[in-house]
């Protein structure tokens, strides 16, 4: 074989190789401004907040050197880690069921209703379009024994909304569950949607009632967007805090303490400890990757195959 | 699958990698905390006032008194002062930020008794020289320079004064058949003339008013009736929490005994500080303890005075803001041109007495406007005998929305009140932190 032939044979090889190169450059430079984004915005920070987790920290001194275990231990040590670890499990339990339920249901009311579906699709997705902290001064101003528009009864009464430990928690489920209810309808009624109706029609031929296509028929095909509801659900609740923050300060008595108001509040009102912040920071990480590994492992072995 | 591992493996490896590589970094780094720098010693006696941009940071709650302030400078100095007001909450916050990343404004006040804390971090500069070079050093308000003083190193000068008096309405006084222009004279007859205001049985007027989950307003408001009868709230090196004494004691009794009774406006229960004043200028509560920033915005005749202790006597927080200059600052200079006009008599009278406010200067208590207004000279007394409690943790042992101090009030006043002596021991755990 000549040098020559050789040549002929290997150049559209190098010239597919260099199309390829530049296609691969090409690749980069399209994804370079979410991966610049990425980095600066969550890649950095998550190591910073690693850094901080292991140094001594003071907020106004700053890093005063390498602080592990001891950041770990005061961080669990802290006289409120334990009652806000099990506040926030209470509080996610509360709202997750309660917002799941919900959703589900008016998920069905606003695809079964033909007259007022329009109104109800909007009336009920509107709180969603709010700000939490928008929502959450809202409800304050709602529930003011002062400023508020029951004011005068409650005063009469003696009975105040964020009063009581009792009253502080479910007034705030209330703003949560009216503030996402609309959204989680809103996946619910995507996932219903996508439900074939042949479904529905072999089971009505098959004299299924409304309850067995229900259990039968809607559960189990609905269960993806049950299961991703419930992790958004599960997280969001876990990380509670505008709420918190805003209408209770932690209060009446350090009743209403979340985790992430305690890393907060250890870093900003208190020991202003940047690290054991950090580190009880990076125990609510943690916690998360592995609730969320946990909650998609049951739902994919429990996916219909 | 085993390819996704290994992708993932090794961007966990560069992800654990960068993070020790931060770490470590990081740890070489070291400094923070222990003093100011001096600010330089050449500074004119006046400062210089040569068109500088200044930049200010107050919080929220003195933002009327600082634009009054501000605004005075501004139209009498070439020097421009640039005011920024952070809300309450957040200015811990910002100026941690600010100071770590090294971004202090030119001059910032704080709230007094975080004052020990701050100068004692460092944020400001050491301006000792500065203000012992003030003819009418002596006459500043001892509270607010005690407060700003570490290892007799002066970084604070008063900005805006902020005392705890006794107001009450008087046409709820005279409805209820009291004098409206005598003041209770101890805590007892505070409550009588509460629990007869809530005698009239007005709808939604009650006797008085508090924030019971507000551990901010409580020590600007409680503090005092201990100091009244000659005790303290803390010992002197401010690691020992002494509010378990019977003065103590007997504050905590009397707030029972007023709220069992049903005299104490509702929402004071859960009250956390927005709204703790509300009612009292709203007229719907006869009398309480009150911030005397808020004398020229309470639209009805008011009476004032300092705040009765148990057995009597009268005192008052000294609270407020003070200010220094930024350890960032590159224009000293210019700044304590600002600091030192704000000590002056033109500041403390054309300004702050004008609008109704305390004056930081024992010289300057009586002046035209305060003349024409008793009350303010009562303040501008009172506040010679009040006092600003020192300590190092004061935010986390009082003022922080968990603090052990709030914990302590609401065991007194709204449970049994049997663990006064537990709670304080927690207060003094924190404070000696």
């Amino acid at each position: 074989m000549s040098s020559n032939a050789i040549k002929t044979r290997t150049a559209p090889v190098r010239r597919r190789s260099a199309q390829q190169r530049a296609e691969g450059w090409r690749g980069w430079l399209f994804a370079a401004p979410t991966a610049v984004i990425v980095v600066v915005l969550f890649v950095v920070p998550l190591l910073l907040v690693f850094q901080m987790s292991a140094s001594d920290w003071p907020l106004l001194g700053g890093n005063q050197g390498l602080n592990v275990p001891e950041n770990f231990t005061d961080a669990v040590a802290n006289r409120f880690f334990w009652n806000a670890v099990g506040f926030t499990l209470l509080y996610t339990v509360i709202t997750t069921v309660i917002l799941l339920g919900l959703a589900l249901g008016l998920a069905l009311l606003v695809q079964e209703s033909t007259r007022w579906k329009g109104f109800l699709r909007t009336a009920i997705l509107i709180p969603s379009a709010l700000g939490l902290a928008s929502a959450s001064l809202l409800f304050y101003v709602l529930y003011s024994p002062i400023a508020g528009p029951f004011a005068g009864l409650m005063n009469d009464l003696g009975f105040t909304f964020l009063g009581t430990p009792e009253g502080a928690l479910w007034s705030t489920v209330f703003l949560i569950v009216w503030r996402y209810a609309g959204f989680y309808m809103l996946l619910m009624l995507v996932g219903l949607q996508a439900i074939p109706d042949e479904v529905y029609e072999a089971a009505r031929i098959d004299g299924a009632s409304r309850w067995q296509t229900f259990r039968s028929v809607t559960v189990p095909l609905l269960k993806p967007t049950i299961a991703m509801t419930m992790v958004l659900c599960i997280t969001g609740s876990l990380l509670a805090f505008e709420q918190f923050y805003i209408l209770t300060k932690g209060g009446p008595d350090n009743s209403t303490i979340t985790v992430v108001q305690l890393i907060y509040s250890v870093a900003f009102q208190g020991p202003n400890n940047l690290g054991v912040a950090a580190a009880l920071s990076v125990i609510v990480l943690a916690a998360l990757v592995i609730i969320n590994i946990a909650q998609i492992r049951v739902f994919n072995d429990k996916e219909p195959k | 699958m085993a390819r996704i591992k290994g992708r993932f493996g090794r961007i966990a490896a560069v992800t654990v990698a960068g993070a020790l590589a931060v770490t470590l970094a990081a740890c070489s780094s070291g400094g923070g905390g222990g003093g100011g720098a001096a600010a330089p010693a050449d500074i004119p006696a006046a400062g210089t006032d040569d068109g500088s941009t200044l930049t200010l940071w107050t919080r929220a709650p003195l933002e009327k008194q600082a634009k009054l302030l501000v605004e005075a400078y501004n139209s009498s100095h070439e020097n421009q002062v640039d005011l920024t007001v952070v809300p309450n909450d957040d200015y811990v916050a910002k100026v941690g930020a600010a100071a770590g990343a090294n971004g202090l404004p030119d001059l910032f006040a704080a709230d007094i008794v975080y004052a020990p804390n701050w100068a004692s971090q460092g944020l400001w500069k050491d301006i000792t020289s500065q203000i012992d070079g003030l003819e009418y050093k002596d006459e500043l308000n001892k509270g607010h320079l005690a407060a700003g003083t570490v290892d007799d190193k002066e970084y604070v000068v008063p900005f805006v004064l902020d005392l705890s008096m006794l107001f009450w309405n008087k046409e709820l006084f005279k409805e209820a058949g009291l004098d409206p222009e005598v003041a209770p004279a101890n805590l007892e007859e505070f409550a009588d003339a509460a629990k007869k205001i809530q005698a009239l049985n007005k709808p939604g007027t009650y006797g008085t008013a508090t924030g019971l989950n507000c551990g901010g307003c409580l020590v600007f408001t409680w503090f005092p009736s201990v100091w009244a009868d000659g005790d303290q709230v803390l010992s002197d090196d401010g690691l020992e929490s002494l509010l378990n004494s019977d003065t103590a004691k007997k504050v905590y009794d009397t707030w029972k005994d007023l709220y069992d009774s049903g005299a104490v406006l509702p929402s004071s229960t859960d009250e956390a500080g927005p709204t703790w004043t509300a009612g009292f200028t709203e007229g719907k509560v006869g009398l309480q303890f009150y911030p005397a920033t808020l004398l020229s915005s309470t639209p009805f005749d008011a009476g004032v005075s300092g705040i009765p202790g148990p057995e009597g006597g009268q005192s008052t927080f000294v609270g407020g803001d003070g200010i220094g200059i930024s350890k960032d600052s590159e224009k000293s200079a210019q700044a304590w041109n600002f600091l030192s006009w704000l000590t002056s008599e033109d500041a403390q009278v054309g300004v702050l007495a004008k609008n109704g406010d305390a004056v930081a200067r024992g010289d300057l208590a009586s002046n035209q406007y305060s003349e024409a207004d008793p009350r303010l000279v009562t303040i501008n007394e009172v506040a010679a005998e009040g006092q600003t409690p020192l300590a190092l943790n004061f935010q986390q042992a009082f003022n922080a929305p968990s603090s052990p101090w709030l914990t302590l009030v609401r065991n007194a006043v709204l449970d049994g009140g049997s663990s006064v002596d537990a709670d304080n021991d927690e207060i003094t755990a924190v404070l000696s932190q």
